[in-house]
């Protein structure tokens, strides 16, 4: 498989607090890669790293994460550019109160100087490949707040790759959603995956099983086990994986 | 305790319902004061009328010049007040760190607290003539001078609910704003103040129904002139302050003392007018909230 970014001796402070200890870890192209781990583990802050999240909130980060040959975390990244190739979904679907159309052209709008039938375009792509085109085709100029909260998660993947990123970052992204909700952003996971990168944080163990093609374990800050989810899920090597994914704690 | 309940429960109760018998009672009276004007005179000429000559014989009783001077002096408070207000907002609520957030609170909440006559005194003696030497005219004291004054009154009002409105925009909608690469001044005006738009425009209307209501300033800074303006420069005399300034000299039941009712009718109307449009922004903005 080829690698797409490839994190070096990761590790991140917020004060005196060690959250993230020396991860090293590849992640690859076109491939759902689930990052497990019990509440506090610093999964979402990890998942933050790779579009600058935690700039906002006093972080302390050394190592590197290296994307198309540059470290992310280096002073002269465009911040703007990387998260354009990096998007991001998060945990509550978070629509703006704006239309539909608006929603998901917010990116493209901010990046640059496509022309408005471009933009149209490339709405119309995202809103396909999220399987949401058709039951919003005709109400693009409604407020996206009067989809359902299954709708407006995928309204948000769809924002999220209308940029056409390299890769997407979920973030526990059914967590807030019915089990039908789930059940459709899992399947969409699985067929986004010929396009696109997947790093989806899960507390859903059965979900990361279900969709991921490797997983990584995540504890007390520390990367214990990361392999393919087939091997993770059969023949964990580190004990404390093996007592994580059987349920014996969590 | 059960009887404590009891009474508790009552006199809170009749606490509650007092201020509504107050408010009924107020319009009531009110109404019963100037509708018998309206026999006398015709709605239409009493509103559209363009002189207000109520002691001369016979009287004038056209109040559309008082009704253009309210007007033009709450429109200048709304242009200085409005950016004022909402920009303070914004920069309390986004930018400022949280030490200049502590700094500059308490004084924009104290704008609110200072008596209006402060602000009028304030008006007639630096303000106007300052701005008749600017502008070399001959008074000071005229829409100009008021819409000032009665912009920086209204800016607390504004501020503090525009402050509200965009501090309940949800954290997820801007880390959505981010993630996406929006910077901080796009995520402000793109997503979080569009977000907070039903509150904002709370915020204006609110000022508005402060600043048209309010007499003491206008009585002591618009000039008082019942004529309809040809400047901003010129002085006018709003609906208050012709209720303030006039009702002391008239006979109770006279037909000036009636148009007075009616002109306190038409302001009431345009300020519950304004309540009931408020309350509408706010309830939508709630309304919204709940789906996030």
């Amino acid at each position: 498989m080829e690698e797409l970014i490839k994190v070096k001796n990761l590790n991140l402070f917020f004060g005196s607090k060690h959250i993230l200890k020396s991860i090293n870890m590849s992640i690859y192209k076109k491939s759902v890669t689930a990052v497990i781990g019990p509440s506090g583990c610093g999964k979402s802050t990890y998942l933050r790293c790779f579009n600058r999240m935690n700039d906002y909130n006093g972080a302390k980060i050394d190592g590197e994460i290296m994307l198309d040959g540059e470290d992310i975390n280096s002073k002269n990244t465009d911040v703007t550019k990387l998260r354009m190739k990096v998007g991001m979904v998060f945990q509550k679907p978070n629509p703006f109160a704006k239309s539909i159309f608006e929603n998901v052209a917010f990116g493209l709008k901010i990046h640059g100087k496509l022309k408005t039938y471009e933009i149209e375009n490339r709405v119309e792509e995202s809103l396909k490949s999220v399987w949401l085109w058709d039951e919003v085709k005709d109400r693009l100029k409604e407020s996206a707040l009067l989809l359902s909260g299954g709708q407006q998660q995928r309204l948000c993947m769809a924002r999220a790759l209308a940029t056409n990123p390299e890769i997407v970052l979920l973030d526990e992204p059914t967590s807030a959603l019915d089990p039908n909700s789930t059940r459709k952003i899992e399947d969409l996971c699985l067929e986004l995956k010929g396009k696109v990168t997947i790093l989806i944080v899960t507390h859903n163990i059965a979900q990361a099983a279900r969709i991921s093609d490797y997983t990584a374990f995540l504890y007390l800050g520390e990367l214990i086990e990361y392999n393919e989810t087939k091997l993770i899920f059969t023949v964990p090597k580190d004990k404390k994986t093996e007592e994580y994914i059987s349920g014996k704690f969590g | 305790m059960k009887t404590k309940e009891f009474l508790f429960k009552y006199v809170s109760f009749l606490a509650a319902s007092l201020s509504i018998l107050f408010l009924l009672g107020i319009i009531l009276s009110i109404f019963k004061e100037g509708i018998p004007l309206f026999k006398e005179i015709n709605v239409f000429d009493f509103i559209f009328g363009r002189r207000w000559h109520p002691t001369d014989e016979p009287p004038d009783f056209g109040i559309l010049s008082l009704i253009i001077g309210s007007i033009s002096v709450t429109i200048g408070a709304l242009i200085v007040g409005v950016p004022l207000g909402v920009g303070s907002a914004i920069y309390v609520s986004e930018i400022a760190s949280s030490n200049a957030k502590e700094i500059l609170k308490p004084f924009i909440e104290i704008l609110a607290g200072i008596p209006s006559v402060i602000y009028g005194l304030f008006g007639m003696n630096i303000l106007a003539p300052i701005v008749r030497k600017i502008f070399n005219i001959p008074i000071g004291l005229n829409i100009f001078s008021t819409s000032i004054i009665l912009g920086i009154m209204i800016i607390p009002f504004v501020s503090s609910l525009s402050e509200d409105a965009l501090r309940s925009v949800s954290k997820d909608v801007r880390e959505a704003s981010y993630a996406l690469g929006a910077n901080r001044i796009e995520t402000i005006f793109k997503v979080i103040v569009p977000a907070a738009l039903p509150g904002i425009i709370a915020s204006i209307i609110l000022g508005f129904g402060r600043a048209i209501g309010e007499t003491m300033v206008v009585l002591m800074v618009s000039g008082g002139t019942a004529t309809i303006p040809s400047s901003i420069f010129s002085p006018v005399r709003p609906m208050t302050s012709a209720i303030a300034s006039e009702m002391g000299e008239t006979v109770k039941g006279s037909l000036h003392f009636q148009a007075l009712y009616g002109i306190a009718i038409v302001l009431l109307i345009i300020t519950l007018l304004s309540n009931l449009l408020m309350q509408w922004f706010v309830s939508r903005e709630k309304n919204e909230k709940k789906i996030y």
